[in-house]
């Protein structure tokens, strides 16, 4: 199997999005000329003209509102905002126009917008250009949320973003813009919704998306070490989220751990120990724990964010509780 | 105005101006009628006084063009063709409405004739315009977006943006300031420092005023600026109305003086409209026919939405998203 960049994954979902359909554009501070500030719109311009990669000024909620009426008037506009942060500006747009617009028009029109955006820590880059707010998008009725973890997932999922009629945020997680991983010979979509078992076992469940799901497989090795078979769960979707496969596994493993690097109050984590502690109540043999962000801003020091961010070691230490 | 104006309306022009207007005015005054019956829920923000806006802006555009509304759009709506019946059935909120009772006054779309709806959020229709406009840039239509906004909405930010992006992409879009001096309760005069008219030529568009009482002054105008969108790209209209009535059904109004309220009867559109058709000499029996006929037409359209019925919960609820056999 050859291997992919994430970064390149999203760069071809891009162009075989813009090759298959002549009504999609891009848009995006510095994605035309410039390729993109983290490179994903490289070599668009080229292949597709900047009549469809479109390079924009710093005017977030135009753009997102632009993005809502293009797509009632018949294009299938892509909107890069360039960190998650800056999605504060473009609330209006997706949350009063955009998500409500095919709802409260009765039906007349879906609104095929995606807006691409990449969250996370890591990086240094401090409290404005870090924060996973996933759960802000995944709380508004009409709205999609997506999040890959690695190459094959983040074509796959943006590409059945492009071809939602919905409004769908994709959240790319930026410090995984540079891993690689290994990709099917032929890349195809992968349906909204629907999460993937990557590591099968029987004792307990970790339930993750996005950077996270690497930290759950590190702590699934670690524990493995020890005879503890950890089963994880990628959700990919984050609304929808795959209830199913989330109850299947539980009603398996009898034990549950939600892991995000979101802070952890209020969070994608809340909402699913709170529907597993719901329909799964049978199943469980111990409390439902998450793991996510201490309640703090992202900090920006490397000694202090390496303490903000979810590791393998405090995901291990869970499975040990939920074991106990 | 200059006299050409008058001179470039024929009696059928004036009468169909005229007949646009009425509608929307008997429509209101309806629709007042029955909000205050209880039988219109919610809010509803009546644009009596300012119909020559709608009906001589909408006078310049064909059905592929786009608009994009307000809080204030019933004008807007049936102006751009909305049939009377899915909209008094929305205001009711039935099931019949054109959004199926989900969106009432503040929301009343129909994106088969290009009306991509009232707004709730004050400048929000801006933007959609704006992407409706580069829709028709792209796909290489004749069309043109038109934004309609309050002046009110020249506190938004968003207006700047907008303006900017419209200018650089060169995009069809007509820009339509419906200036009521209203925002609320508040006259905008203590709310905004600049006037549009200063600030649109720093964008590098051109800006037209009209008398917006005067459906003869927006048509023409209209007409002009319209050419120019369609041709060369964005441009900004200014109209300046009155808005005769509270800010919506039930705004007693303390906060306006009662002489200007009075004085503002002078100049109500469908007054200065009738005033043409004077001057060209159509009957008053002409006049009154064509009341008839609206009011007609108005009673057929809310005896029918009163026989409407009730919106179901799940069918409402199943629409949040796109079914899945129409992906
Ligand atoms: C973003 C936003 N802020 C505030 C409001 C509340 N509001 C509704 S209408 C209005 C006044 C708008 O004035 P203008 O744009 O001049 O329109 P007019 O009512 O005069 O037609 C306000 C403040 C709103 N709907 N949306
Ligand atoms: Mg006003």
């Amino acid at each position: 199997m050859p291997e992919l960049r994430y970064i390149r994954a999203i760069n071809q979902a891009l162009a075989d999005a813009l090759e298959a359909d002549p009504s999609v554009i891009l848009l995006g501070e510095d994605v035309s000329a410039a390729g993109g500030a983290f490179g994903a719109t490289r070599g668009l311009r080229d292949r597709f003209g900047a009549e469809r990669v479109i390079d924009t000024p710093i005017s977030e909620a135009a753009l997102a509102g632009a993005a809502v009426g293009a797509a009632l008037s018949g294009l299938k506009p892509v909107l890069e905002i360039m960190f998650m942060d800056f999605t504060t500006l473009v609330m209006d747009a997706l949350v009063n126009q955009a998500a409500k617009a095919r709802f409260m028009f009765g039906g007349q029109r879906s609104v095929p917008l995606v807006v691409r955006t990449p969250h996370g820590g890591g990086l240094s880059a401090g409290p404005q250009h870090s924060q996973c707010l996933e759960a802000w998008f995944a709380h508004v009725p009409g709205l999609k949320v997506v999040c890959p973890a690695d190459p094959a997932s983040a074509y796959g999922l943006l590409r059945a973003a492009i071809a939602d009629p919905d409004p769908v945020i994709v959240v790319e997680n930026k410090a995984l813009y540079a891993t690689k991983a290994e990709v099917p010979e032929v890349l195809e979509p992968v349906p909204i919704g629907h999460a993937a078992v990557i590591r099968p076992g029987r004792d307990l469940t970790l339930v993750s998306y996005g950077g996270a799901v690497h930290t759950c497989m590190a702590a699934a090795g670690i524990l493995a070490n020890e005879g503890i078979e950890a089963e994880v769960v990628d959700l990919r979707s984050l609304q929808p989220w795959d209830e199913a496969t989330v109850m299947n596994s539980l009603s398996r493993t009898h034990r549950l751990i939600v892991v995000h690097e979101a802070v952890e109050a209020f969070g994608i984590g809340a909402e699913i120990a709170a529907r597993m502690a719901d329909i799964g109540f049978d199943e469980l043999d111990a409390p439902i724990l998450r793991v996510g962000a201490p309640f703090m801003p992202v900090p920006f020091s490397k000694a202090l964010e390496r303490k903000y961010l979810p590791s393998a070691d405090a995901v291990v230490q869970a499975a040990r509780k939920v074991l106990a | 105005m200059t006299s050409s104006h008058r001179a470039a309306l024929g009696e059928n022009q004036m009468l169909k101006l005229y007949a646009d207007m009425l509608l929307i005015r008997r429509v209101e005054e309806r629709l007042g009628r029955l909000f205050a019956d209880g039988e219109v829920p919610g809010f509803i923000h009546l644009s009596i006084g300012q119909e020559a806006v709608p009906v001589g802006v909408m006078s310049a555009l064909t059905a592929d063009d786009t608009i994009a509304s307000t809080h204030r759009g019933h004008g807007h709506a049936i102006a751009k063709g909305m049939p009377l019946d899915g909209f008094f059935a929305e205001l009711l909120g039935c099931e019949q409405g054109l959004c199926r009772g989900r969106g009432g006054s503040m929301h009343v779309a129909d994106l088969s004739i290009g009306m991509l709806g009232a707004n709730g959020i004050v400048g929000a229709g801006l933007s959609i315009a704006l992407g409706s406009a580069l829709a028709h840039q792209r796909l290489r239509r004749n069309a043109i977006a038109v934004a309609f906004f309050g002046d009110g909405a020249l506190g938004e930010g968003l207006l700047h943006e907008c303006l900017n992006l419209a200018s650089l992409w060169r995009l069809p879009l007509l820009f339509v300031c419906e200036n009521n001096g209203w925002s609320e309760f508040s006259p905008s005069a203590g709310q905004i420092t600049f006037r549009l008219a200063d600030l649109v030529p720093a964008y590098g568009i051109p800006y037209v005023a009209s008398d917006g009482n005067d459906v003869v002054a927006v048509s023409t105008k209209a007409a002009d600026i319209v050419a120019h969108v369609r041709r060369e790209g964005p441009a900004v209209l200014e109209c300046f109305t009155t808005r005769m009535r509270g800010h919506y059904e039930g705004d007693a109004q303390k906060y306006r003086d009662p002489a200007e309220l009075e004085a503002l009867a002078a100049r109500d559109p469908i007054r200065i409209a009738k005033e043409y058709l004077r001057r060209l000499d159509v009957g008053e029996e002409r006049l009154q026919d064509l009341l008839t006929d609206i009011d007609c037409r108005i009673e057929a359209a809310v005896a029918a939405a009163r026989a409407g019925s009730a919106p179901d919960f799940e069918t409402a609820k199943a629409d949040t998203y796109t079914p899945v056999d129409l992906h």
